[in-house]
């Protein structure tokens, strides 16, 4: 008997594991034979692994040395498709996905950073068909509400996530993700970490106000014309197809936004004073 | 064509919000942010009027300048939209679903 269950185990190959993580209300499962891998995930995710039954996405991960990575692991993300079949590539994975089906596998080496890359552009083209989107911001709930602050590398995302008060639940320092839920927006919290290397809480809000943020010599709120707002919120959208009809979606979204988001710069100066002006 | 009909292409998404459109075209994600005048242009573009009656029943009619100036700008503009491919120029009316709808108007402008 104990033989036959061996012979049957041969067969059908090594034991799957399988990790599900939502972000956003949209569930990810990562299926892998590699438990290393699956330990991993499960510790960098955090909160963030759930149980689903049904996630928009089931991806067979399969770790490889990165010695069959011959390309720069910097190189620049590509994706492409045809029809509902993604092609996502960059120096240290290479993935694939039906759109149509949700499933999917990648090659990639043992890193968080390329699982956290593939996690963001499936949830890149998943959230465009949502009316959602992410955004390259920090963001934050304080009293029930979620204040988003987009920005440029070195704009000030992480300094204000370090300034921010006691009572401020952290979404997260770089990856904000909005989506529209009924009538109303919500952000969410992100394992999306930036300079602050801490993930998010998973928890959400709907969104009170956007501030695009500036280092400036004082603490001034700025509130902008639509146009400006839609242009400045677009710059940090991260999109990562040149899918037209995907863009037009994206941009669609921004739009129905800004009317119902009000939309501010924010010049600041790097001390806690500049809570006291958002909130 | 010194008179031709005017209309927005479809490979691009436009909204106007406080009364300015604004345009993304997917291919690039460029974004253009138009001013009231230009907007005023490129709503009134839906490829049943020649740009003489834009001029005439929409820039002349909300704007306080002369019909030869008006018409020189909007010769202008749409020079260079043409040549981005934003707009399209015709001899005849542009068949309306060849024609850009804007997705989202608000009546703030």
């Amino acid at each position: 008997m104990v033989k036959q269950f061996a012979w049957w185990v041969n067969l059908a190959g090594p034991k799957m594991q399988c990790v599900t993580l939502e972000v956003g209300k949209v569930a990810i499962a990562l299926h892998s034979a590699d438990i290393e891998y699956c330990a991993e995930v499960r510790g960098r995710y955090g909160d963030f692994v759930r149980e689903h039954e049904n996630p928009s996405a089931k991806i067979d991960v399969e770790c490889l040395p990165e010695s069959d990575f011959t390309d720069d692991p910097d190189e620049d993300l590509v994706v492409d498709h045809q029809r509902s079949h993604w092609t996502l590539r960059r120096g240290d994975f290479q993935a694939e996905w039906n759109s149509a089906t949700g499933l999917g596998s990648v090659r990639q080496v043992r890193s968080p950073y390329a699982t956290d890359s593939l996690l963001r552009v499936l949830h890149s083209l998943i959230l465009a068909r949502k009316g959602g989107f992410l955004l390259h911001a920090s963001s934050f709930i304080i009293g029930g509400n979620a204040y988003v602050f987009p920005g440029i590398s070195g704009s000030g995302k992480t300094t204000l996530s370090r300034l921010a008060p006691q009572d401020a639940v952290l979404l997260t320092d770089e990856v904000s993700y909005i989506r529209k839920v009924g009538s109303r927006y919500f952000a969410y919290g992100t394992p999306f970490a930036g300079e602050l290397a801490l993930n998010g809480e998973n928890a959400c809000a709907p969104v009170r106000a956007v501030y695009l943020i500036f280092h400036g010599p004082s603490n001034i709120v700025t509130p902008l014309a639509a146009a400006n707002a839609i242009s400045g919120i677009m710059r940090n959208v991260l999109f990562f197809a040149a899918d037209e009809t995907l863009v037009q979606s994206v941009f669609q979204t921004v739009c129905d936004f800004v009317l119902n988001v009000p939309v501010r710069r924010l010049d600041f100066v790097p001390d806690a004073s500049v809570w006291e002006v958002v909130r | 064509m010194n008179d031709p009909y005017v209309a927005r292409s479809t490979r691009l998404g436009t909204c106007t919000l406080g009364g300015e459109a604004i345009i993304i075209t997917p291919s690039d994600s460029h974004l253009y942010n138009l001013n009231q005048v230009a907007t005023c242009i490129w709503e009134a573009a839906d490829g049943q009027s020649r740009i003489s009656e834009i001029v005439e029943k929409r820039i002349c009619a909300e704007f306080e300048i002369d019909r030869e100036t008006a018409l020189a700008d909007a010769l202008e503009f749409l020079t260079d939209f043409s040549a981005k491919g934003l707009l399209l120029t015709s001899e005849h009316p542009v068949d309306p679903a060849k024609v850009a709808q804007p997705f989202l108007e608000d009546t703030n402008g």
